[in-house]
């Protein structure tokens, strides 16, 4: 049994280097990356019952299709590529790295016959200067060597462009390596911040929390808006405290989409933003129409209050600016219920901006809204990943290996003179038909000489 | 005059290109080729003028932006690269009936953006307020055209395969229109040189996307599904790629790669936002 084992060893080793297996695991890789693209990724189960029946939900689930891509199949798929590629390149590079690193110097008469560009000239005298120059003259200064009574003269182009495809490959594996750096010791997390308040603790999705060693206060959070009434800028205002003492540079520092705060590796993405709800109050001023100047009247969010004379005033809902809902107003705006005594209740919308639309509502009251002291909070997206810039690494690396491989080539070309006749061979490890008609022109020049 | 103007002149260029390649296909009339390409290279170029007017256009309306910024932009900018690419490749190996089956392509972008999309300029949402827009759209778009020529290439290889497996290759329809077509070695040399520009500018396009999503949500990944069938549409011209140096695989079945990876590219471009949701939602601006 035991001399079966080494051909086992071998066939496992061929199963890994062949580049059949890349190409299958390449289009495997594809076909089952559409599955999550169309089952929803990480809901909960309830919201998959409401769509598709309980006997699919658990075939679905015993195939972890509610989060493929880091199931044991897709990530084994992807630990095969790895290994796939490894092993192609260790079986392929020590060849290359044999051409790039040993260059054949010499072009004998059998080599020549493996060259399919080649071509013959009578010489004499001394040839080998003008020769020497040709070389230079056409790709860089030649290497000369005498041997068995034939000089050789060999020069070459970016020989190097041949390890691209292995910086490809490497690249590969160092961004993997930085996703799992990252996956290991990072973490992605969410907090919302009152404004006035410091938060030093964030929450993972699965609500783990997080104590980081500072804190981050929301000074302000703004919305600005286009005419449109679309959103142009969501901007938190934000501090970082260190042992409760703001650090400089980061005071008051604007944080809008697109442009996060970072400190100590945890970086800080502006996301949401709310009414932080609780204990905001609504200002008010109300009149009797006609009488004069009116009282001043604080409300808070579902309080009813009764006016003199028995009216009930409620605030409904309400907005720092309105333009979102009503592009043609702005400012800040609150529905509120009026019931008058012996009435029916009637709602309406009063504008801070826009007192004349409640005079023009000719009630007995007239209601102007003063705006709210109502605090909002910002929701940021927070993440920590010491993986990032090995992510970087090797994508540049890749863009690199990339450009080595597609749009470089690797040309040689050797003269071989003996016995009053010289040799021009040529090879290029890329795009021969371009290379065929560089040699042309070589070969126009070499005849002159 | 205004981009929308010239956007329709380029839309009407690019189908006039498009008839007189067809011409060309049956007439074998190298000047009316020559008119082609030359129809083709004005539109492109009334294309240009339009686009950056179309950018100037959105600073006189105060919210001044690339016009890289919705469907319509998008699918107007596609037919911009696809003539690109096809011009460069063009120029470079001289196969002008290669044009036939290009142009189509950037006709039906330029026809589908002026007759069936919503073209108003509007403000950019604070999610797109980034010059990575720019980087990672131009990447991106210059390789999905570069596939669409590759596709346009594999469509004649598998024509001419075809045909010549039919009939003796000496007299292979030497008559027909397919005798205009490059011999199958060639279009499979194309093919390849097409997706060589394309997959090193989808490769950018990824990285770009990837810095970006980093950049504005803190995550470089997440499986979205853009970002995953962006990665689909990789892996098949990777297999491509692996499948050329691979002995069974080229021919034929490279040409079918090439076409399945356009198709994966097209879903990924619009199917992603008509059929799926995510981040990159601007499938919502149909009429």
């Amino acid at each position: 049994m035991s001399t079966n084992k080494p051909s086992f060893i071998e066939s496992v080793w061929d199963f890994f280097c062949s580049l059949k297996l890349s190409i299958a695991l390449l289009i495997g890789l594809a076909i089952t990356s559409i599955i999550g693209t169309i089952v929803p990724q990480g809901n909960i189960p309830p919201e998959y019952l409401q769509t598709i029946s309980e006997s699919k939900f658990k075939l679905y689930q015993g195939l972890s299709f509610f989060d493929m891509y880091h199931s044991w199949w897709f990530m084994l798929l992807l630990y095969m590529l790895t290994v796939n590629l490894v092993a192609c390149s260790i079986k392929r590079l020590p060849r290359v790295w044999k051409i790039v690193s040993e260059p054949q110097l010499l072009m004998d008469e059998k080599f020549e016959k493996s060259l399919s560009l080649t071509h013959e000239v009578k010489v004499s005298g001394d040839s080998v200067a003008k020769m020497k120059s040709f070389l230079k003259d056409v790709m860089g200064e030649p290497v000369v060597t005498e041997r068995d009574g034939a000089i050789h003269l060999f020069v070459q182009k970016t020989p190097w462009c041949r390890l691209g495809v292995y910086v490809v490959h490497l690249s590969i594996i160092i961004i993997f390596v930085g996703a799992l750096l990252g996956s290991f010791f990072g973490y992605k997390a969410f907090i919302n911040i009152p404004e006035g308040e410091a938060i030093d603790t964030v929450y993972t999705q699965k609500e783990k929390p997080i104590k980081l060693d500072f804190a981050v206060k929301l000074e302000k959070f703004s919305v600005s808006y286009y005419n449109t009434g679309a959103p142009k800028e969501f901007k938190s205002m934000l501090t970082v405290l260190e042992n409760g003492k703001p650090v400089p540079g980061l005071t008051n520092r604007p944080t809008i989409v697109n442009d996060p705060l970072s400190y100590k590796g945890v970086t800080f993405y502006q996301s949401s933003y709310g009414q932080s709800g609780e204990g905001a109050a609504y200002h008010f001023n109300v009149a009797i129409r006609g009488r004069g100047e009116g009282v001043h009247l604080d409300l808070k969010k579902g309080e009813q209050a009764t006016l003199t004379g028995g009216a009930k005033l409620e605030v409904l809902e309400a907005t720092q600016d309105v333009r979102q809902f009503m592009p043609e107003f702005s400012g800040p705006a609150a529905k509120v219920k009026l019931q008058m005594p012996g009435k029916a209740p009637e709602s309406f919308i009063v504008f801070k901006n826009h007192p004349e639309i409640e005079d023009q509502r000719k009630g007995e009251l007239v209601i102007q809204y003063a705006g709210a002291d109502e605090k909002l909070y910002t929701g940021l997206q927070v993440a920590k990943d010491p993986g990032v810039n090995i992510v970087w690494l090797g994508c540049a690396l890749m863009t690199i290996g990339i450009f080595m491989a597609f749009f470089l080539s690797h040309n040689r070309l050797w003269i071989r003179i003996s016995g009053g006749r010289a040799v021009l061979g040529g090879t290029a490890s890329k795009n021969p038909a371009a290379f065929e008609r560089k040699f042309e022109e070589y070969v126009e020049k070499f005849k002159k000489l | 005059m205004t981009s929308s103007l010239m956007f329709n002149i380029t839309t009407i260029l690019f189908l006039v290109s498009t008839l007189l390649f067809f011409v060309y296909l049956v007439s074998k009339n190298s000047s009316i080729g020559l008119g082609a390409s030359l129809v083709a290279f004005l539109g492109w170029g009334i294309e240009t003028v339009a686009i950056i007017l179309r950018w100037k256009e959105s600073y006189d309306m105060g919210h001044g932006h690339a016009p890289l910024s919705n469907l319509y932009e998008s699918v107007v900018f596609f037919a911009w690269t696809i003539v690109l690419i096809y011009g460069i490749l063009e120029m470079k190996y001289k196969y002008r009936v290669v044009g036939a089956f290009v142009m189509p392509f950037a006709l039906l972008g330029m026809a589908w953006a002026q007759l069936g999309l919503h073209s108003g300029i509007e403000p950019l949402v604070p999610a797109l307020q980034s010059n990575w827009l720019l980087y990672h759209v131009i990447t991106c778009f210059l390789g999905y055209a570069a596939f669409a020529v590759a596709c346009g290439i594999s469509i004649m290889y598998l024509i001419k395969a075809r045909a010549e497996g039919d009939a003796p290759a000496t007299t292979a329809s030497a008559g027909s229109v397919i005798g205009m077509f490059p011999s199958i070695r060639i279009l499979d040399d194309l093919n390849y040189k097409a997706i060589m520009i394309g997959f090193p500018l989808l490769t950018l396009g990824i990285v770009t996307g990837a810095a970006w999503a980093n950049y504005a949500w803190g995550t470089y990944w997440s499986w979205d599904p853009k970002e995953t069938w962006s990665l689909i549409v990789w892996f098949v011209y990777a297999a491509f790629l692996h499948a050329r140096i691979t002995r069974g695989w080229v021919g034929k079945r490279a040409a079918w790669l090439s076409i399945i990876g356009f198709a994966a590219t097209i879903f990924c471009y619009l199917g992603v936002n008509l059929f799926l949701s995510g981040l990159h939602s601007y499938g919502g601006s149909l009429k």
